[in-house]
């Protein structure tokens, strides 16, 4: 057992964690959050030199054959900063499913241009109306003479406005869910962007026979989905435990600075007290989010670990996103000041891929099939 | 990273799997499973198969029976203990006085002392909490004072668990009153309950039962040679001591039992058409604490796979107040799912409700203890608070 980064893997880190603290603080971030396309193509062009937006893919793609430690490692610095640019939503994801079914001339003529972060994707998968786990799509593929089209309407899709190229799920004729690549000048393709409450962007995509070019050999791609799913769950929740640590951060010392009363307000212990079970709640998701990762790095891509764990970061999230803001008082609830930022992504990773809610539903479903649950 | 038990902690774990759960009679651990009160001399029995297998001790000094385990090795021994629900060694013997006298003690202490307490042959209670020293240890009063080669202790200690079965007591006496600081006026010191002057009487329990007693010491007469390390040293004895107490008390198997058993009998109640474990708000609230219980027991993983250096680890406040918390909440439920059955109170075989569910409110309101005693769970937050936040 062993829950350290190697000495590769630090230095990974730390250079993410430079580079992202010498482009934001909080009145950077909110500049650029406030300015189309919301995030900051100097600080892009910087994590492609150093191969971050190459980590996933393998060698032959020209990437660098990272697993989900280094994602995970990378992520956490992304919460920690808030960085607003788009690393899953536009290159981890979609280019994952790229990389993972794509024929070799989509990967070959795709996925460079990601590596180098001049060609953008986005998964175009959630549909309106419908909570994960989602089995089915109302979306729908057709083949016609001239090839396939698709018919339907994806959101929200995160960053799906600035996608150069998308990939869309949708029903197959025959059953079963199918993957395609769609370009941004389709025919028949409508995109209505919009800013989220977190500072992100997102789409609205509406496909109305769409021409689309089925990826890889095509036939139902919901295994391929499916782990797709549980690696972004592993991503998300490793940048959600980056931002849950700055906001405790953050709100440990302002206890230790502000004063009231005549005294900083980490005299009292009504307030020590709840920083305290903040610490717990923050480690015990930090554990979590490792066993997500760490599974996956042992090869085990189970959606019922992705539960486990994204119900602990939802659980953590939430009282430690609200004590924040209620432990800093009124500075906290300004846009100035970036605690509140912190709470606002986190409630929006809460609600991306199953919220806290929809997991206990999934795993109380299945408590009557085991005996007990345990890490090993 | 790399969660995975190596080839050879594997087999490690099903040794000790196999050991606890062929060699360790299955009618006790049947019953300490139901949350039966074991008695003195079942508890010995264990103890003593465990000393004999030298699985009693593994954390003491290896000249003293312990082994040279790795703390992985130590967390599956104590893991797989609980889960086949094998009463612990008693934790006053082993946890507690045996590693401060291995650490502390003279080589005659260390020969008199540490074989008859790791086999149970001396059963040890513990002397430090007063009526008016709880979670602020330090301002206890009861007093030693010299007189010739002995010491002379008059006072009185409280809340001593099991010292009705025990022959010894260790106990945190003021020997400087006027130390600059009260923590610097404390000695360690070791009496036989036999001397005369002592008296132990029992505290009954909102349980309905007997664990814990006060002590009375008057004009009670120790000889010198039974004091501890060095006179005025014993808080740095007793911080060293509830150290080790406090990684002792994350209880994760303790809690799995509980969980899987209130889901196994969950699958026997009717409720409506179905069981109460189909019951979606009930399976809701198992999921919760199972998954609540996986985030501490990989925790505190974290926690053993960095203490191979050996030095307390501050997060082992978080496994203390958390662990208790789902010590607790496991009981509870438990409690919940026996229901109307939980009401009879020690009424025999002869009625429809079951032992465990007879046992299950007592147990709950036993298990309000835990989050009170070894530094309590608002003591825990302080400790976090101060040490690892820096408020």
């Amino acid at each position: 057992m062993d829950f350290e980064l190697n000495d590769e893997q630090k230095l990974l880190r730390d250079t993410t964690k430079d580079l992202l603290t010498r482009s934001y603080d909080a009145e950077k971030r909110n500049a650029i959050i406030d300015s189309d396309p919301g995030w900051s193509a100097q600080v892009w062009k910087q994590l492609a030199e150093v191969g971050l937006l190459a980590l996933t893919f393998s060698a032959d793609d020209g990437g660098m054959d990272a697993g989900p430690v280094e994602i995970g490692a990378v992520m956490t610095e992304i919460g920690r900063r808030l960085a607003p640019e788009p690393v899953l939503d536009a290159v981890v994801t979609p280019g994952g499913l790229i990389s993972e079914a794509g024929r070799a001339e989509q990967r070959s003529s795709i996925l460079p241009g990601v590596t180098e972060g001049t060609t953008l994707l986005a998964f175009a998968d959630q549909e309106p109306g419908i909570r994960w786990p989602a089995t089915e799509r109302a979306t729908t593929a057709v083949k016609g003479h001239n090839g396939w089209t698709l018919t339907g309407i994806k959101n929200p899709v995160g960053h799906g406005a600035t996608a150069d190229i998308l990939v869309v799920s949708a029903a197959l004729p025959d059953g079963g869910v199918g993957l395609f690549l769609v370009k941004s000048d389709a025919r028949g393709l409508v995109r209505k962007s919009y800013a989220t409450h977190d500072g992100l962007r997102a789409a609205q995509i509406e496909f109305t026979d769409t021409p689309a070019e089925v990826l890889g050999e095509g036939g139902d791609a919901s295994a391929l989905i499916q782990a797709a799913q549980i690696r972004e769950q592993a991503a998300l929740c490793a940048e959600a435990v980056g931002a849950m640590e700055e906001a405790l951060r953050l709100t440990t010392e302002y206890l230790k600075t502000r004063r009231q009363f005549g005294v900083p307000l980490a005299k009292f212990q009504t307030l020590t007290h709840r920083a305290a079970d903040l610490y717990v709640s923050l480690e015990l998701a930090r554990s979590m989010s490792l066993y997500a990762t760490m599974s996956l790095a042992d090869g085990v891509v189970d959606p019922v670990i992705a539960s486990r764990v994204k119900l602990q970061i939802g659980r953590s999230a939430r009282l430690i996103g609200q004590e924040a803001i209620q432990m800093h008082g009124g500075i906290g609830m300004t846009a100035e000041y970036p605690v509140g930022h912190y709470v606002s992504r986190l409630v929006a990773i809460e609600h991306t891929l199953g919220s806290t809610d929809d997991h206990l539903r999934v795993l109380a479903g299945g408590v009557a099939g085991y005996e007990m649950v345990g890490a090993a | 990273m790399n969660l995975a038990l190596t080839d050879e902690e594997l087999a490690f774990r099903d040794e000790m799997r196999t050991f606890f759960r062929t060699k360790i009679p299955a009618d006790i651990r049947e019953a300490h499973a139901r949350g039966e009160d074991l008695g003195r001399d079942r508890m010995v029995e264990v103890q003593q198969i465990l000393n004999a297998h030298g699985l009693a001790v593994p954390h003491w000094p290896v000249e003293w029976g312990g082994k040279d385990w790795t703390p992985v090795q130590r967390h599956i021994w104590l893991d797989e203990l609980q889960l086949a629900s094998v009463p612990e060694p008693l934790s006053f013997n082993t946890a507690m006085v045996g590693p401060v006298i291995a650490a502390f003690g003279s080589q005659e202490q260390k020969e008199k002392f540490l074989p008859a307490t790791a086999n149970l042959d001396i059963w040890w209670c513990q002397g430090f909490s007063e009526p008016e020293a709880g979670s602020d240890l330090a301002s206890l009063k009861t007093r030693a004072v010299r007189d010739g080669d002995d010491w002379v202790i008059n006072g009185q200690k409280t809340w001593t668990t099991l010292g009705q079965h025990a022959d010894w007591i260790f106990c945190l006496v003021r020997t400087d009153p006027d130390a600059p600081k009260r923590q610097a006026g404390i000695s360690f010191i070791l009496v036989d309950l036999k001397t005369p002057g002592i008296t132990v009487r029992p505290i009954k329990l909102i349980d309905g039962g007997h664990e814990v007693n006060e002590v009375f010491f008057e004009d009670v007469r120790v000889p010198g040679e039974n004091l501890v390390g060095e006179v005025n040293q014993g808080w740095s004895y007793a911080k060293f001591l509830l150290g080790n107490e406090r990684t002792g008390v994350t209880q994760v198997g303790f809690s799995k039992v509980r969980l899987a058993q209130a889901k196994a009998h969950a699958a026997e109640v009717r409720v409506g058409n179905g069981t109460l474990l189909e019951d979606p708000f009930f399976a809701a609230r198992l999921a919760e604490l199972e998954n609540e219980l996986l985030a501490l027991e990989l925790t505190q993983l974290r926690v053993v796979a960095s203490s191979a250096d050996g030095k307390p680890n501050p997060a082992s406040s978080l496994l203390k107040l958390r662990g208790s918390q789902l010590q607790q909440a496991s009981v509870e439920l438990l409690m919940d799912v026996a229901g109307p059955d939980s009401l009879p109170y020690d009424a025999g075989s002869d009625i429809a409700s079951a032992s465990w569910a007879q046992h299950s409110a007592p147990t709950y309101l036993n298990y309000r203890k835990v989050s009170i005693y070894s530094g309590s769970s608002e003591v825990q937050r302080s400790i976090i608070a101060s040490s690892i936040l820096g408020l």
